[in-house]
């Protein structure tokens, strides 16, 4: 595995994998970070996985009697890398999320469709058949950066941005889309939205999503959208 | 119950912080300094990471609705318990009835307040710590409103030993003025160069060790803005977003440095110059916006010796206080 190792201060460390956002990278940043998690040492906090990167957290406290506690955790993390094989696969979830398309929950689907050339329909179906990966969450606890939409209804942010974008929109930036898990302002164009809830603490799993997940989108309709919430 | 009468600028509870879900999006938020919340709950008997009630700038004026043992630590808060000055870096007895009324910060910018038994407010995602954003734990989510009623958990045997003790007879003394001052008492903050450090052109980096920065007024718990010379990297809006951690030194487009704190995003996509090492971030959290800084240089293995050492000072100082606390008359 290919990858370089720099302090993130002197409580973590920054793993740097090729520097782009593709399946491979994808794929190397899993591995690396599953297995480390599932060794679980006992200084580690926690394992951030970026775009091409993964920050390791760790507890100072823990490695205070080692002479040098950044090597210690260097060497660790090096013997890990040497273990994993680069292979395109990891371990992956699929996620179905329903989606209600256009209307009142998804106002900028006509915008999106004009900028296309296509139908809005045509901008439905397009948006259902991307093959899409969860790179990475972040921007609001369990918002999902996720990669795959078909180039073809890739659409710019909105001029001017919503002042509040209610929870599970999904929309389209530039090559992106994404779901809103927590009401935010924001300047995505809305597409639809899901019922199902990408962040919920009264649930066991607060978070739907885990970074690595294939996500399938699927169309329901606005009385379908209704139901699912009661 | 603790009555609130007067919230202060930005008062709400904050403990270690909510570790282990960054993956997930979720910041981990947490006291902006340790170091006080530490000594706070050890004066009380709590377990050193209990949650405790973080002010800033402005104190609040707080009612005990029964009697309580608190300490209070941190800045200069000119704290007055019914009208007489009330000792920082000590546990107090408070009788039912009394007020705590606090005022502007003299020196320094945040304090914390530890009651005994903790506040009692439910754990999310095992903290208690206000997402302030996201309205998420501490208090209702946010920070304290007028007239906000505040349960207090129930004492620990060592927390109510030592309160019956202080109640009876007030102790005389605190944690060393000297060993505080010698965390507090710094405007140069130790750096360690960040990821993208040699991306920056050698001019930005020169000058950002050779020149002092100011703390802007648009600074919170998210981060402080610095103002200063600008900055280049080259960079700038060619970066994948990463992790980043308290006190990573990060620069955007217009070239003033942020530095990120408790609140700060899980993951930042501006380009990282440097890392102020954990033993100078109670000094850094400490200034006021208008204040001024200078970065130093030093090597990981240096900031981390210099933890070591910090670490171990404060073992022994909670020992001290312990060894101190059990010698109280119960």
């Amino acid at each position: 595995m290919n990858v370089t190792y720099h302090p993130l201060g002197d409580q973590a460390v920054l793993i740097h994998f090729k520097q782009e956002v593709s399946r491979e990278v994808l794929a190397e940043v899993q591995n690396l970070k599953q297995a480390i998690q599932e060794d679980q040492p006992e200084w580690l906090y926690e394992a951030v996985p970026g775009y091409a990167s993964i920050a390791i957290h760790y507890d100072l406290v823990k490695l205070i009697h080692e002479q040098d506690p950044y090597e210690t955790v260097t060497t660790y993390l090096k013997e890990k890398a040497e273990t994993v094989k680069s292979s395109k696969d990891f371990k992956q979830r699929t996620v179905k999320i329903p989606v209600c398309y256009g209307g009142k929950l998804g106002p900028d689907l006509e915008e999106v469709a004009e900028h296309a050339g296509i139908s809005a329909e045509e901008v439905i179906k397009r948006h259902q058949h991307g093959d899409y990966t969860v790179y990475m969450l972040g921007f609001a606890p369990g918002f999902p950066y996720i990669g795959g939409l078909d180039p073809s209804i890739a659409a710019p942010r909105k001029n001017n941005p919503r002042t509040a974008i209610p929870a599970g929109s999904v929309g389209i930036a530039g090559e992106q889309t994404g779901v809103y898990s927590i009401e935010t302002p924001g300047g995505w164009q809305i597409i639809g939205r899901t019922p199902e809830k990408l962040f919920d603490l009264q649930r066991d799993e607060s978070f739907l999503l885990r970074a690595g997940d294939r996500i399938e989108f699927y169309s329901i309709t606005q009385k379908e959208f209704e139901e699912w919430q009661q | 119950m603790i009555h609130v009468i007067e919230p202060g600028l930005l008062s709400s509870i904050q403990d270690n912080g909510r570790r282990g879900h960054q993956e997930s999006g979720m910041i981990i938020s947490g006291v902006m300094d340790i170091f006080s919340m530490r000594i706070a709950n050890t004066l009380v008997g709590n377990d050193e990471n209990e949650a405790v009630l973080e002010i800033t700038l402005t104190g609040p004026t707080i009612e005990f609705q029964e009697d309580q043992l608190i300490a209070i630590c941190g800045a200069d808060f000119s704290a007055l318990i019914d009208d007489q000055p009330a000792p920082l870096w000590r546990p107090v007895a408070v009788k039912k009835g009394s007020t705590l009324h606090m005022k502007f910060s003299r020196v320094g910018c945040r304090g914390v307040i530890a009651v005994g038994g903790g506040f009692d407010v439910p754990e999310v995602l095992g903290s208690k710590s206000t997402y302030l954003r996201a309205e998420i734990g501490g208090f209702k989510g946010r920070g304290l409103e007028k007239e906000d009623l505040i349960s207090v958990g129930k004492r620990s045997s060592e927390s109510e030993r030592i309160f019956q003790s202080v109640l009876s007879e007030p102790v005389q003394w605190s944690v060393s003025r000297a060993y505080t001052t010698e965390v507090y008492d710094r405007s140069v903050m130790r750096v360690i160069p960040g990821k993208q450090y040699e991306e920056f052109t050698e001019e930005s980096r020169a000058c950002f060790f050779d020149q002092a920065y100011k703390i802007s007024k648009h600074s919170d718990r998210m981060g402080f803005r610095l103002d200063g010379e600008n900055l280049e990297c080259g960079l700038q809006g060619n970066m994948l977003s990463e992790g980043v951690a308290f006190g990573t030194v990060q620069v955007p487009a217009d070239g003033q440095p942020i530095v990120l704190l408790a609140d700060r995003q899980t993951l930042g996509g501006y380009p990282k110059i440097g890392q102020v090492a954990s033993v100078d971030l109670p000094a850094l959290i400490q200034k006021k916006p208008g204040e001024s800084i200078h970065f130093e240089e030093i090597s990981i293995q240096q900031a981390q010796a210099l933890f070591k050492e910090r670490e171990k000072e404060w073992q022994e100082l909670k020992w001290m206080i312990t060894a101190r606390l059990e010698g109280l008359d119960g």
